[in-house]
């Protein structure tokens, strides 16, 4: 789809991150990023988007949180686990409360499902940007 | 309006008038997604930032053309479905009748097409009511409730602003032409104490309409999601999207044609000719004085239009402009909070102009 590419509606899903990633993906809305350049916009519905922003280790309680926000997503759609934590669970690996990371999650539900990782603790908004068109680019 | 003018009108010829009117709809389309390419533009400019590209309303429509649609399974499908539909009809009607009244009134404008225009406004926010009722979510729920209150709420001083206009144009013309948007768009009331209070009022029911930053209370980004269009999705979404930029279009135009006097193509009668005169000494000289009056027919002609054109244009954007900068200048109100500022604040000013109005036309006063 060319339009997509164009046009990507993303929407921010936290399944447990510690908050900094989360103020990362702001950082790119504001003046110094400017992501709306590239057509890329933050919207408030999982209906509307065209990609998920998960940030954090998938918890327990998040997890059929997390299939649920991916099911109710029109396809199709690019899941981005952003940061260390949601790529892998970092340093939360072999927690209690650790089901994740978010790629097992959303294999279990769609096998198919299009999977961008951008890692680091937090991943700068360079890398989320340069993350989104790389992934954007393989379509 | 220039003899000239209508003599010529009725020389075109009868298949590019058709073209014209199939033409209009798209073209009425494209030009609400170039300007709501301008509101994000500006908006951006406003906040420092370099702002998206030309065509990016283009893109995000085309996008959700694209994509799946989604029903949630509670929603009732048939309203759920109807409703963007009745949304975008409405609201292209409304320009419809806006473009007769502008582009050729004399033939199919009639008497009483302000108040069916009053009808049109209010479709779109009908059917946003429902759309969102019939969605089956509770945040869209929610959305409806405000978007419910917020019309109730600025529906009385807008039509107030409409009543206080008429009565000021009754002056004007003969018996119930003053029901008529020709007649109406013959003068300009705001240049009256009345018509200016009415103007600003009538600007914030606008806002309102539109659902722009002081009045966005059904959407609420950060608290509700997306409000009433939380659950729509592809190319219904896409129906939402082009509803509202239409209605960027149609509704500035509305107050174009009621408060500044249309085009502003009579009030500038003066001016064309001046403008002609002038094109005919730099363009002709001196050759062509053998023809004179045939090619001062065309060039008046001409001028008339492209004084027309950027008259009207200059008055669109000037009520775009101030709609973009309200949006960008203010933080969101309360629904209590816009309530009590449309039915107390509006509603008091739009009774003292509807006796300033009426006082003026009782002892010809234009002024009040």
């Amino acid at each position: 789809m060319w339009s997509l590419k164009k046009s990507v509606w993303v929407f921010h899903v936290n399944t447990g991150a510690c908050n900094n990633c989360d103020i990362e993906i702001v950082n790119c809305l504001t003046p110094r990023y400017d992501i709306e350049r590239f057509g890329i916009k933050l919207v408030g519905s999982p209906r509307h988007a065209d990609a998920l922003l998960v940030t954090g280790v998938v918890t327990r309680q998040a997890a059929p949180r997390l299939i649920d926000v991916y099911r109710q997503t029109p396809k199709p759609c690019v899941v981005f686990p952003i940061g260390a934590c949601a790529c892998d669970t970092g340093i939360f690996r072999g927690g209690y409360h650790v089901v994740g990371p978010v790629d097992k999650i959303i294999r279990e539900e769609d096998p198919n499902a299009i999977i961008a990782f951008v890692p680091g603790c937090p991943p700068k908004p360079e890398a989320m940007i340069s993350g989104v068109v790389k992934a954007l680019s393989a379509i | 309006m220039g003899a000239v003018f209508e003599g010529k009108g009725k020389e075109m010829s009868s298949s590019l008038t058709i073209l014209f009117w199939i033409l209009v709809v798209p073209g009425t389309i494209i030009l609400g997604l170039v300007v709501s390419w301008i509101v994000r533009k500006v908006s951006a400019l406003v906040q420092w930032r370099v702002g998206p590209p030309l065509f990016q309303p283009l893109y995000d429509i085309l996008k959700l053309m694209g994509k799946e649609i989604l029903i949630p399974q509670d929603a009732n499908r048939t309203v759920f479905l109807m409703a963007p539909l009745v949304g975008l009809v409405g609201v292209l009607l409304l320009s419809l009748m806006l473009w007769r009244v502008l582009v050729s009134p004399t033939e199919t404008a009639f008497i009483g097409d302000i108040i069916v225009a009053i009808y049109l406004m209010v479709l779109p926010s009908l059917a946003l009511i429902l759309g969102g009722s019939a969605s089956a979510s509770p945040h869209a729920s929610v959305g409806t409730a405000r978007e419910m209150k917020l019309v109730m709420g600025y529906e009385l001083p807008l039509v107030l602003a409409f009543i206080v206009i008429i009565i000021k144009t009754a002056g004007f013309v003969g018996q119930e032409q003053q029901l008529s948007l020709y007649a109406i768009s013959q003068h300009v009331p705001v240049l009256s104490i009345s018509g200016m209070l009415s103007f600003l009022i009538a600007l914030l029911c606008i806002q309102a309409k539109l659902g722009f930053v002081p009045f966005d209370i059904a959407e609420a980004e950060t608290e509700l999601g997306s409000g009433v269009l939380m659950e729509y999705s592809g190319a219904l979404l896409a129906l939402w999207k082009l509803t509202h930029a239409v209605m960027l279009v149609a509704l500035p135009l509305f107050l174009m044609t009621v408060f500044l006097g249309g085009y502003g193509g009579v009030h500038l009668a003066g001016v064309w000719k001046f403008v002609a005169i002038l094109l005919l000494l730099i363009f002709i000289g001196g050759r062509l004085l053998a023809n004179r009056s045939k090619f001062m027919d065309v060039l008046a002609l001409l001028s008339f239009i492209v004084v027309c054109i950027l008259a009207g244009l200059g008055k669109y954007v000037l009520i775009l402009v101030l709609l973009i900068l309200i949006k960008n200048t203010n933080p969101r109100l309360r629904i209590d909070q816009a309530l009590k500022f449309f039915w107390v604040y509006c509603g008091i000013a739009m009774v003292a102009a509807v006796i300033l109005a009426s006082l003026g036309y009782y002892y010809d006063i234009n002024w009040l």
